[in-house]
């Protein structure tokens, strides 16, 4: 393996972050603080803490908010980092030099990865600010948010690759992962809903994402922890998958 | 009209390239670079050339053929091959926002080579970057863009460089500067392969010459051999008088008369003088033969005229 190579392309992708640091953090910090100060601080007031497990509405909604911006970032940052080599021809380098398919994965979905991580502490640091919750378990919490960092990394690799245009790279995290996060439970408890979107809500595969996290802060759920690790991790393992067939195969990249 | 070196640093076999629902871009490619040498490849556009250039460095998949290099076949040691392959594409293609030096030391770790502030240093100075080494890349002119893309593909020390038409789009001055560049890299040791459209290119630069055409090599050789092969020298007599036929004392030259009798036309020789020995004596017998004269034109064939003349002559067997 060209550990090397797979380092440079990392360093270049985080320098690539860094250089427009301000803009990449403070507009998903921003929108997020404004979620949790209307929905939780202000709103949330309003509401019965017995609905959501004894915990306050602000510190319910917490978990589905880092689960937000864990996904719309990782995919966004993988599927930008691949896609504008792919758009500027500067691609070409990737494919003449001595990386493969795990020197890749370190170095744009490490990055990509890594971004979204720096992001998601500086939000539960933020939170913390106009927010009283607590994190039951913070290994698995870590844990947890590092492998869907690194799954829709992946994913948003994929998105990259797939992408032919601008517009098809906004479609995915657009009009399916944010609709999907937004009815997955991020400011709701399934328990909430009545029959048939109870049962209805349980086919979105980012339910169990958020709810895999709100475990880990606050010891209860909807769903049962092991799923939800056991979900993330198969999707994960799908990516690099289809990551190493495309590789093979050449697809969009090696035509 | 091809020759297979000894021992070849690339040696591509049988190469097609189909892509999907499209053309064929190389139709069964054979070719053999020695190593050392700077081979030029001619073609128009759409020849096949980068499509050519893509399946050794890694940029297309080729659907039929082989190709070794350093005696590796690409696909089985393709870490290996690629360590020892850089590679200058046609468009300007890097991170425009990036510094210069930052550029140059990230194509040098992606193709596992261990930090040299000293190398990279070398490599600026040489190409006349050092002094630019802090500055985002799209402030430069374009002739120093295409150096940073040199210098990207030098930062690894390639045995074998591919530079994909170095100079298009540049400046007279610039392009004559880039032919030192190259030039020096011959000298340190870099086989060179080089596309390109400026046929004084190929002359000024290559030890070889490659002809390609529609995904086939029509032609590969030395380029003094292909001119003393190919080569013609073409010389107009203006006649004082119009002349009926040929006279005898003349008829062991290969000419011909034409624009009704006032032109006398040599068409011979071979590109190496032979052929302006053969026109200075044509004029001593014309004199002595008391066929008075007013005008004089001649001219060698260039390389162009040649790759005109096996273009042309590629695309009628293609269509015969």
């Amino acid at each position: 393996m060209n550990l090397r190579g797979a380092i440079a392309i990392l360093k270049n992708e985080l320098q690539r972050f860094f250089r427009t640091v301000l803009g990449s953090i403070l507009s998903p910090v921003l929108t997020t603080s404004l979620y949790i100060v209307v929905f939780g601080a202000a709103i949330g007031g309003q509401m019965d803490p017995a609905q959501f497990g004894g915990s306050s509405y602000g510190a319910f909604i917490v978990p589905g908010l880092i689960m937000l911006t864990l996904l719309s970032e990782s995919t966004s940052n993988a599927s930008f980092g691949i896609y504008m080599p792919k758009f500027t021809g500067a691609i070409y380098e990737l494919l003449s030099a001595p990386v493969g398919v795990a020197e890749t994965i370190i170095g744009f979905v490490g990055a990509a990865a890594m971004k979204s991580l720096i992001i998601a502490v500086i939000i539960l640091a933020t939170a913390r600010v106009f927010v009283d919750y607590s994190i039951a378990y913070p290994l698995l919490a870590m844990g947890y948010i590092v492998l869907v960092a690194a799954a829709f990394a992946l994913f948003g690799f994929i998105l990259g690759l797939w992408a032919d245009g601008f517009e098809k790279l906004q479609i995915v995290p657009m009009l399916i992962l944010m609709p999907l996060t937004f009815l997955g439970g991020t400011f709701y408890s399934i328990e909430m809903l009545a029959e048939p979107w109870r049962t209805v809500a349980q086919f979105n595969p980012i339910f169990y994402l958020i709810n895999g996290l709100r475990w880990t802060f606050t010891g209860s759920s909807d769903v049962p922890i092991g799923i939800a690790f056991g979900f993330t991790l198969a999707f994960l393992v799908l990516c690099i998958g289809i990551i190493a067939w495309i590789f093979k195969t050449g697809w969009r990249l090696r035509e | 009209m091809s020759t297979t070196p000894p021992d070849p640093i690339l040696d591509i076999r049988g190469l097609e390239k189909t892509y999907r629902n499209g053309p064929t871009a190389l139709g069964g490619v054979d070719l053999q670079i020695r190593k050392g040498e700077i081979f030029a490849l001619l073609g128009p556009n759409g020849a096949g050339k980068t499509t050519l250039i893509g399946s050794v460095c890694g940029l297309v998949n080729p659907t039929g053929g082989s190709i070794q290099a350093f005696g590796l076949d690409i696909r089985k040691h393709w870490r290996e091959v690629r360590c020892r392959i850089g590679l200058v594409p046609q468009e300007l293609s890097f991170d425009m926002f990036d510094k210069v030096i930052r550029q140059v030391r990230y194509s040098r770790g992606m193709f596992g080579c261990a930090p040299d502030e000293a190398r990279i240093e070398e490599v600026l100075k040489a190409l006349s970057l050092w002094d630019k080494r802090d500055e985002p890349i799209r402030k430069l002119s374009g002739g120093m863009k295409r150096r940073v893309m040199i210098a990207k593909a030098l930062a690894h020390d390639p045995d074998l460089l591919f530079l994909d038409e170095p100079t298009a789009g540049v400046d007279v001055e610039l392009r004559r500067d880039m032919w030192k560049q190259i030039e020096g890299l011959r000298e340190r040791g870099t086989t060179i392969i080089l596309t390109t459209h400026y046929i004084e290119e190929a002359e000024e630069m290559a030890d070889r010459v490659g002809v390609i055409n529609k995904g086939r090599i029509l032609l590969t050789d030395d380029k003094d051999a292909i001119m003393a092969q190919l080569g013609r020298t073409e010389a107009v007599f203006e006649l004082a008088e119009p002349m009926g036929e040929i006279p005898a004392a003349l008829s062991e030259y290969p000419v011909t008369l034409e624009d009704e009798g006032r032109k006398l036309v040599y068409r011979g020789g071979d590109g190496t003088g032979t052929g302006k020995r053969e026109v200075a004596e044509l004029a001593q017998d014309l004199t002595r033969s008391g066929i008075a004269f007013t005008g004089l034109d001649a001219h060698e064939s260039s390389l162009e005229e040649i790759f005109v003349g096996l273009v042309e002559q590629g695309k009628e067997e293609i269509a015969a």
